[in-house]
């Protein structure tokens, strides 16, 4: 194991490389840029050998990505905002035709009033897509989630692509120490790829054709049924993973300081780091409170968080995008999870746009939530808006 | 490759076999079925959105007796390179070949064709050209050409057919400076093949463009798509030829030009056409030959439109 000061977009080029992937189809986006030109040193420099393709477009470089891993070999893209709205259409493809990609998405505001800075709106729409998603919260579980991704989603049990997710900026350009495995730990951490279905002329297959009505609809509940199962496969792996290398991040979730608490708030990505913060100092005012670090958004972990969540009076979700209906998607999801047990669930969105997140932001949530139990308070609170909320 | 292939000795096995679901006439059929047979069976292939896709690949059956996957319409270009690099990262060197159609080439594909052109990955793209939008109904494409009735340039009270001439895709590829590039017509088996052939012994980005007749969305008969494919050639609608590192080479050359009315007339998309639109669509023609047959004559600066007219009518006059 080697140390190395890292930003989160260099940790993912070196586990893309630690994971000796084959084929690595490519187009530059701020702020995953970083990522493909680490790998292109890599490639350029002759440390990896891998094939570096330069896409045409985001829809392209998914395209070309679909192709490669259709023959059977390991296959990694990495993209941004508008270059993963450019790559929607190609996205449903992947899951549908069991194509274990993994692609880095460096989580960026989209569309017009657009910015390069930190929020989800980009990837939270492509929940529906089939993908995979893990959110991570520093740039040792950037490289971590590559190297579990790939033993996730090659698994023959799953065969379903994964969208590692990491905060624009706050972690992709952000330098921090990493603990960079050895070759030989990731190599017998993560076997050889092999395909199930592929294309080979010796044994001729059709990937992916038109489907009718009788079959589309079996298709479909197949997926979902799947997708449903999955969350103790990354579990497992997670476990396995913490054998190897002596970190472990929980699998689906992480839970901090729940044991006995009352009142629990989740996020998820880098402002899991600054809610820490919150909860310590909270705990040290005698203040029963946890935290819960929502690491899956897909499969999201619906009964992990019932379980976790069985003994508090009220609970809080953070949401780093908005449905541009009253709530963000993290909340709709988690309420879905807790629907009958009665505990009130309030939504706090803050950090849109890369709006600083700050420890008192935290600190204000925490007293929604505790103050939702007596009923009264809106559902949806937005924090650090500049002025009064409305 | 000892000898040179013709329809006698060209190989018979089908890579498409029969049963499929092409309408009765279909060019893109027998140019599919022609490509793959010289291709063999070690060949992967793609389809975007298209009629090949629907009439050859509907779950749970087919019709192709090669591997074969589609995914999306504006991506050709980029799968096929995608599936290239699987192969060759592996040692495979099976053929790579993508079947789009005109609007999945002309228009919505032209970005990832050209980058695999300019990459210069080791395929073989196939542009099956009838023309318009055929799958989704006969809708106009960057292909139609010049006056053609499509549900999406009807014959109006105001405005009749299409008012854009052809786009010339060929010079789009040229300009990219592929080892191979060549326009094929179902009528010309020998040179249909030969093209096919010396494509498949190349390596790097191939470029193949095939005119194929469509019974439906040119409103002609079954029986006809031979005659229309001849026609399209000797008339001017088509010309064929193939660039090899650069090169341009006519590989057939009509004894005369036929007029373009003759193609027209047998053809239902454009029997509303006014003199005057089969005039221009004429003159364009007469540009175009002279470009294609008689490049010595292109004159290096541009031409006013009088010097242009009377050199039409003189070539009208040989006709």
């Amino acid at each position: 194991m080697k140390v190395k000061v890292l930003s989160g977009d260099h940790a993912v080029a070196h586990a893309v490389k630690l994971c000796k992937v084959d084929v690595i189809p490519t187009y530059p986006i701020t702020p995953q840029t970083l990522i493909i030109e680490k790998i292109s040193d890599f490639i350029f420099d002759g440390e990896f050998d891998a094939t570096f393709m330069h896409a045409d477009s985001e829809h392209s470089a998914m395209s070309m990505a679909v192709g490669a891993s259709a023959t059977g070999v390991r296959t990694f893209t990495a993209t941004a905002s508008q270059g993963l709205a450019l790559m929607h259409e190609m996205l449903y493809v992947a899951p549908q035709t069991r194509l274990p990609i993994v692609m880095a998405n460096v989580n960026r505001s989209l569309g017009a009033g657009s910015g390069i800075w930190a929020e989800y709106n980009d990837s939270m729409p492509e929940r529906e897509s089939g993908w995979m998603q893990v959110y991570v919260e520093d740039c040792q579980e950037a490289m971590d989630a590559i190297i579990q991704a790939y033993r996730v989603a090659e698994d023959h049990r799953v065969m379903l692509p994964m969208m590692v997710c990491l905060d624009a900026f706050v972690l992709s350009h952000t330098v921090e120490k990493v603990l960079v495995p050895e070759q030989s730990e990731v190599d017998a951490f993560l076997p050889r790829f092999r395909p199930m279905n592929y294309l080979d002329t010796s044994n001729p297959k059709f990937i992916n054709i038109a489907v009718s009505p009788a079959h589309s609809m079996e298709m479909r509940y197949q997926m979902d049924h799947l997708m449903r199962g999955v969350a103790p496969f990354i579990d497992e792996v997670d476990e396995e993973f913490s054998k190897m290398f002596g970190r472990r991040y929980g699998g689906v979730i992480e839970e901090y300081r729940m044991e006995d608490a009352d009142y629990a708030l989740m996020t998820l990505g880098t402002a899991t780091s600054t809610a820490r913060v919150a909860v310590d100092e909270l705990r040290a005012e005698g203040r029963k409170v946890g935290l819960i670090k929502l690491r899956f958004m897909r499969p999201f972990p619906h009964e992990r968080l019932r379980r976790a969540l069985e003994h508090v009076k009220a609970f809080g979700v953070f949401d780093r995008s908005i449905s541009m209906n009253g709530f963000g998607p993290v909340f709709t999801e988690a309420r879905n999870s807790l629907y009958g047990t009665g505990v009130p669930v309030t939504d706090h969105i803050a950090g849109i746009g890369g709006r600083d997140l700050t420890v008192q932001m935290f600190k204000e949530m925490f007293q929604r939530i505790e103050d939702s139990v007596k009923g009264g308070g809106r559902d949806c609170y937005w924090h650090g808006l500049r002025g009064e909320q409305i | 490759m000892s000898k040179q292939l013709t329809i006698r000795t060209m190989p018979q096995e089908d890579m498409l076999t029969s049963g499929h679901g092409a309408c009765g006439g279909c060019g893109l059929s027998t140019a599919v079925n022609n490509v793959l047979r010289v291709l063999g069976p070690d060949t992967i292939v793609y389809a975007p959105a298209s009629c090949f896709l629907v009439f050859s690949a509907q779950y749970p059956i087919s019709a192709l007796k090669v591997p074969f996957i589609y995914s999306a319409f504006e991506n050709t270009g980029a799968v096929i390179s995608g599936i290239s690099a699987g192969l060759r990262r592996q040692g495979k060197a099976s053929y790579v070949v993508g079947f789009a159609g005109d609007g999945g080439t002309f228009d919505i594909g032209l970005q990832a064709l050209s980058g695999a052109a300019e990459r210069n990955d080791d395929v073989l793209y196939v542009c099956v050209d009838n023309e318009a939008y055929m799958n989704t109904g006969t809708q106009r494409s960057g292909s139609t050409p010049f006056g053609a009735w499509t549900t999406t340039t009807p014959v109006g009270k105001v405005i009749q057919g299409k008012r854009q001439h052809k786009k010339d895709l060929m010079s789009v590829i040229a300009a990219q400076e592929v080892p191979y590039a060549a326009t094929l017509s179902i009528a010309h088996p020998g040179d249909f093949l030969r093209k096919v052939e010396k494509a498949k012994g190349k390596r790097g980005f191939r470029f193949l463009h095939i005119m194929t007749p469509c019974t439906s969305g040119w409103k002609t008969e079954p029986s006809a798509t031979y005659e229309l494919a001849r026609l399209a050639v000797e008339t001017g609608m088509w010309t064929l030829y193939e660039i090899e590192d650069g090169a341009k080479r006519i590989t057939y050359r009509p004894k005369e030009m036929v007029p373009v009315e003759n193609y027209l007339k047998m053809q239902g998309r454009f029997k509303h056409m006014s003199k005057e639109d089969i005039e221009t669509l004429q003159k364009w023609i007469c540009k175009k030959w002279k470009m294609h047959y008689e490049p010595d004559m292109v004159s290096p600066v541009p031409r006013s439109e009088e010097e242009e007219l009377s050199m039409v009518e003189e070539d009208n006059e040989g006709i």
